[in-house]
């Protein structure tokens, strides 16, 4: 059961035996079990998020960009994913090589954003360094829509699992490479599967390993000392393009990890699908404090599970509108968010 | 210093650009050019922009939300003046209606934000758009949802005919009378504007943009200047959607007021020049001219060149959009970011000199 047929589609086929059968077994569960069913949906969906607004945060914390192409690079990196399951034909592979399927999907985007982040900063934002910061953020946005162009290009390739270039700006399955068999037995109330799991295994290990190259390395200590004044950071010899190029990388790279894990969790994308992540894991961002890792963590888990919660409690049309409700009213009252530092605006 | 000679008074872009709309009217059946259509998109954007023009140029706050406030006097246009509703205001009344209703909206969202600082400013606005549209959509109740309110009334004026004066109410399939009315509400914009820039008001807003801080330390309160702007960008791009949907005689479903039309206006006003109210004319021709005339054209030649497929992801000019909305600012910031017309004093250039706000 998944975050789809709990909300929105559980009320609109309620014809169906199957979402009748699942909304007759949610009576049945009673409230507790809804609810927890929703927490563990929410938390999943909120480590995804974080992963994503990770590099937004990273980002924002050293240029002061909101990097609004941060999304859609994402959704190319699950167009990436859908390309290569295609075109190695992926869904065949059983057993031990469906978790090599997955491997290589993981790296080979996570390669593909890094690389295609750090080229975004090389071509379109580093000419830009010293200028105004709207300036910055216009070519963001700009940047934001090529991406959203070539995914929908991408859409129209003339591979089987792309619709066979019908119809390029439809959403397109993605084939379900993790068991959604639950994990607590088929007549277990509560539903936790492997992709569940799979979204915990992954995130958590790409925190950690990021926690220590920020805390404990070299190229962290620069970024930090970028992050507090850059001029100072050139003055005391640190290369402040190539740090700031790295941050892109990074941040690329676990764009790349959540656009797979997304895609593999929702088993759906389409061409848009960036701009909404993206306004998720940057609303995530600013609730957890911008430019605070911890912060987008925990803003990432927040914002999942308010996304569930209002699937379940609210109605899903709204939802989009209370994530974005959170988010302006996080910026008016509290800026520096639920874990950030007191900022001080910098004249 | 010479007096600058009469003739020389009227060597201007705007007055320039008002002939040759005036000569396109006059031309287009003769010359068989199909221009008159296209045009009145071009205008109702161009006076959207003029709003953006007022919260962006002027005042140099960024606004991802225009589209919003554009769906906002398409609503508050329909629900004055559709017969499902008690008001029934008709066009003209109907308009003003709109123009008050888009100020406050401006007012109500620029209240508690005005104070944020520029790029988390810009995300308020954007997610204000994205609320609008969720709102639009979901209270069916009284917006009809994803069918949108129609049918809209069409303007009406006093007309001189044969035997006496009539009241001549426009029809949806005479693109003449529109293109003219259209013309004349750009002319009003562009006279406001004008007017606003050099108002007390104007100065105030171009002082906020240049130094907020010597703003303040002169005695300006910051806070009230960029609501004034915030409300009259909002009315003016109320006045835009209200203009559209009547055009249509539909507001059309709330989708239709994305983002990308949000975009759309700042390529116009970017292109342009921020600021620069002849920038914001030539910006609109330029943009729609690409968005709505040329990418067609282009298309359809494509195609009966055989180069790409008619069924294919190429082949319609609406995928092109992102691509060109996207690669024009991006190549604007990068090369021109004053854009074509550059405004006297520019938001760019200024605050070039302003090093200080990029280092901490």
């Amino acid at each position: 059961m998944n975050l789809a047929t709990q909300g929105f589609l559980g009320e609109y086929f309620l014809g169906m035996t199957m979402a009748q059968a699942t909304l007759v077994e949610n009576v049945a569960m009673g409230w507790g079990h809804v609810l927890s069913q929703q927490l563990i949906t929410g938390v999943s969906n909120g480590m995804i998020i974080a992963l994503i607004a990770i590099g937004y945060t990273m980002v924002y914390g050293i240029i002061e960009l909101i990097n609004f192409a941060h999304g859609d690079l994402c959704t190319l990196g699950s167009f990436l994913a859908l390309t290569l399951v295609g075109a190695l034909g992926m869904e065949a592979w059983a057993g031990l090589g469906g978790t090599a399927a997955v491997v290589t999907l993981l790296i080979s985007a996570a390669l593909f954003c890094a690389v295609l982040n750090w080229s975004i900063d090389r071509v379109a934002y580093r000419p830009l360094r010293g200028k105004p910061k709207l300036a910055l953020l216009v070519s963001a946005i700009g940047c934001s829509f090529i991406l959203i162009n070539i995914a929908l290009f991408w859409g129209g390739l003339p591979m089987e699992v792309f619709g066979g270039g019908k119809a390029a700006a439809a959403p397109k399955d993605f084939p379900s490479l993790i068991s959604n068999e639950n994990l607590l037995g088929a007549h277990s109330a509560i539903t936790v599967t492997w992709r569940d799991l799979f979204v915990v295994m992954v995130t958590i290990p790409l925190m950690i390993g990021l926690t220590w190259l920020v805390k404990s390395t070299r190229l962290g200590k620069a970024m930090r000392a970028v992050a507090q004044n850059p001029t100072a950071a050139a003055l005391m010899g640190i290369d402040v393009n190539r740090v700031i190029g790295s941050t892109f990388l990074i941040g690329g790279a676990l764009g790349g990890f959540a656009s797979v894990i997304y895609a593999l969790y929702n088993n759906t994308i389409s061409f848009q699908m960036g701009y909404r992540t993206g306004m998720d894991a940057f609303t995530a961002a600013v609730l957890g404090g911008i430019g605070s890792l911890p912060g987008a963590v925990v803003g990432g888990i927040v914002i999942g599970l308010v996304r569930a919660l209002s699937d379940g409690y609210i109605e899903a049309r709204w939802t989009n509108s209370v994530v974005f409700a959170i988010l302006i009213l996080t910026l008016v009252f509290r800026p520096s968010g639920i874990l950030g530092a007191k900022l001080r605006e910098k004249v | 210093m010479s007096a600058t000679p009469v003739w020389k008074k009227f060597m201007r872009i705007d007055v320039a650009l008002l002939i040759l709309a005036c000569l396109l009217a006059l031309v287009n059946r003769r010359l068989g050019l199909e221009m008159v259509d296209p045009m009145r998109g071009v205008m109702v954007f161009a006076i959207l922009a003029l709003g953006l023009n007022i919260v962006t140029g002027f005042t140099g706050l960024l606004h991802l939300g225009m589209a919003a406030f554009m769906a906002i006097g398409a609503y508050a246009f329909a629900i004055s003046s559709c017969d499902i509703y008690p008001f029934q205001l008709g066009f003209w009344w109907g308009i003003l209606f709109t123009a008050i209703v888009g100020a406050f909206a401006g007012v109500l969202l620029g209240a508690p934000t005005l104070g944020l600082r520029g790029d988390y400013l810009a995300i308020v606005t954007l997610g204000f758009g994205e609320i609008t549209q969720d709102v639009l959509k979901n209270m069916d109740v009284i917006t009809k949802g994803t069918q949108g309110i129609n049918p809209l009334p069409a303007p009406y004026v006093p007309w001189w005919s044969d035997g006496g004066l009539i009241i001549f109410e426009f029809a949806s399939d005479q693109e003449l009378p529109w293109y003219w009315l259209f013309l004349g509400f750009v002319v009003v914009a562009v006279v406001v504007c004008r007017n606003l820039e050099r108002s007390r008001t104007g100065r105030s807003w171009l002082a906020v943009r240049e130094d907020q801080l010597a703003a303040q330390c002169m005695g300006m309160a910051p806070v009230p200047v960029k609501m004034i702007a915030f409300a009259t960008g909002a009315a003016l791009a109320a006045v835009a959607g209200g203009l559209w949907a009547s055009m249509y005689s539909s507001t059309g479903e709330p989708g239709n007021y994305d983002f990308q039309i949000s975009i759309l206006a700042l390529c116009i006003v970017i292109v342009g020049g921020m600021g620069s109210i002849n920038g914001v004319l030539v910006g609109s021709i330029a943009m729609i001219g690409i968005a709505n005339i040329a990418l067609p054209k282009i298309a359809g030649a494509m195609q009966n060149a055989g180069w790409i497929v008619s069924g294919s992801v190429f082949g319609s000019p609406n995928n092109w959009k992102y691509l060109v909305f996207g690669l024009v600012l991006v190549l604007m910031m990068r090369f021109r970011p004053d854009g074509l017309l550059p405004a006297k004093l520019s938001l760019v250039s200024a605050k070039k000199k302003n090093q200080v706000e990029s280092t901490p």
